[in-house]
């Protein structure tokens, strides 16, 4: 199998269906699987809630909770109950959804491929490196922005924020082009700066596995496969560090742009 | 990695997994954690309510003290005054009691000196006519001489 070959076969979907009615079956059970392990978890752990002196599990969720509303305190004005659970789903999906880029890249395609029999079965098994989770959520985001904006400024606040914004009244063909351009890359950049750092990183993971797979041939194997994993190791270090960072940037960033949803004196 | 239909099931998937994250964990536990701060406040401020009371009744206990130190200084030497009062009192009753006792006993001894004289004085007069009869070997009329006698005994 050639390079090419491996990582196209790699970064390939199980998909099912055609055209726009694709189904990336990988994407859709991963990412679902990873959110019912959040749901089961918080089920666990809500029988159990101590109210007292919480033990260590509930300690850990804890802190990550109040990680959250502290975030939520600093970036958001106003008062909406739903922004930090919001919020909160956002961190821990992404994070968990991120986390499965630091399994060994070859070993869930592998797994699977024996399951299943077929040799070529694909398996892409980070739910954020499919662009469609990340748009996904940024286009739920994008929604509540909108929602808030016209439910918080009024209908005619907000279309005068794209009327009168930023060139105030006597621009206004270029006000609404500014404005729609500034709306809409919230989304966007939202959607690819999450999918294109995962992207990035699992395609780093396939290069350096290519290094003692591929090249590797014979003796030269001594050489190649502990450099394999010595590069492996440090990029799986400093991918935790990504993946928390991508999962935090995602979830101040809905924070962020919901907050200026809410915010009334913008004009 | 193109856009298609598993948009919307993620979309879909999203939506629903904020609604449970809000049901199952963020609901219970933020409300948990808030019980638990509100908790913790009020203990906090009710120990600083507790010191306070504290030092507040350490206030009263002392001066309690200091006033109760006081009343028993002044009973103490109000005793005192009270005592040396009776004491001299005594002493002066006593003196008065003396005088007294020996006075009656003055009085006493001088009609016990005048009753004597008296009876002497009757006694030598008895003995002087008595006398008077053996000298001049004749009764001497009592009767008579009544006069005489009275001047004679009133002279003894």
């Amino acid at each position: 199998m050639g390079t090419v070959e491996y990582i196209q076969h790699h970064l390939t979907n199980n998909a099912v269906g055609s055209g726009f009615w694709t189904f990336h079956l990988d994407t859709i059970i991963v990412s679902a699987l990873l959110g019912m392990l959040i749901i089961g978890v918080s089920m666990r752990l809500g029988r159990q809630l101590e109210s007292g002196v919480p033990g260590g599990f509930q300690n850990f969720v804890e802190s990550v909770l109040d990680f959250v509303s502290t975030n939520v305190r600093d970036a958001f004005p106003g008062h909406n109950p739903l922004i930090a659970p919001i919020a909160l789903t956002v961190f821990l999906w992404v994070w968990l959804m991120n986390f499965m880029d630091l399994i060994p890249v070859d070993l869930l395609p592998y797994l699977f491929q024996l399951a299943v029999g077929d040799s070529h079965a694909y398996l892409k098994v980070v739910p954020t490196t499919d662009l469609n989770t990340t748009m996904a959520m940024a286009l739920v985001v994008f929604a509540l922005v909108v929602f808030y904006s016209i439910k918080v400024k009024g209908l005619w606040g907000y279309t005068k924020m794209f009327l009168f914004h930023p060139f105030g009244k006597f621009l206004i063909p270029v006000n609404i082009v500014m404005t729609l351009i500034e709306e809409v890359s919230k989304p966007i950049s939202l959607a690819l700066r999450l999918f294109g750092n995962m992207f990035a990183g699992e395609l780093v993971f396939l290069l350096i596995a290519l290094i003692g797979g591929t090249l590797a041939v014979g003796a030269a194997a001594l050489f190649w496969a502990p450099l394999q994993a010595i590069l492996d190791l440090g990029w799986a270090i400093f991918h935790i560090l990504i993946i928390t960072l991508q999962a935090f940037i995602f979830m101040v960033l809905t924070i962020v742009y919901l907050g200026m949803a809410h915010d009334e004196g913008h004009d | 990695m193109s856009i298609n239909a598993t948009l919307i099931i993620q979309i879909i998937a999203f939506v629903l997994l904020i609604w449970f994250v809000n049901k199952v964990l963020w609901g219970p536990l933020s409300k948990l954690m808030e019980d638990r701060q509100k908790r913790i406040a009020d203990g906090l401020s009710a120990a600083e309510k507790g010191k306070h009371e504290l030092e507040l009744a350490e206030k009263r206990a002392k001066d309690v003290l200091k006033d109760a130190k006081l009343q028993a200084q002044n009973v103490l030497s109000q005793a005192e005054k009270r005592g040396t009062e009776i004491v001299e009192d005594a002493k002066v009753k006593a003196a008065e009691e003396a005088e007294r006792i020996k006075a009656a006993a003055q009085a006493d001894i001088s009609q016990e000196i005048s009753r004597a004289r008296e009876q002497l004085r009757k006694e030598v007069a008895a003995l002087v006519v008595s006398g008077a009869e053996k000298i001049l070997n004749k009764e001497v009329d009592a009767k008579a001489h009544n006069d005489m006698l009275e001047t004679l005994v009133k002279q003894i």
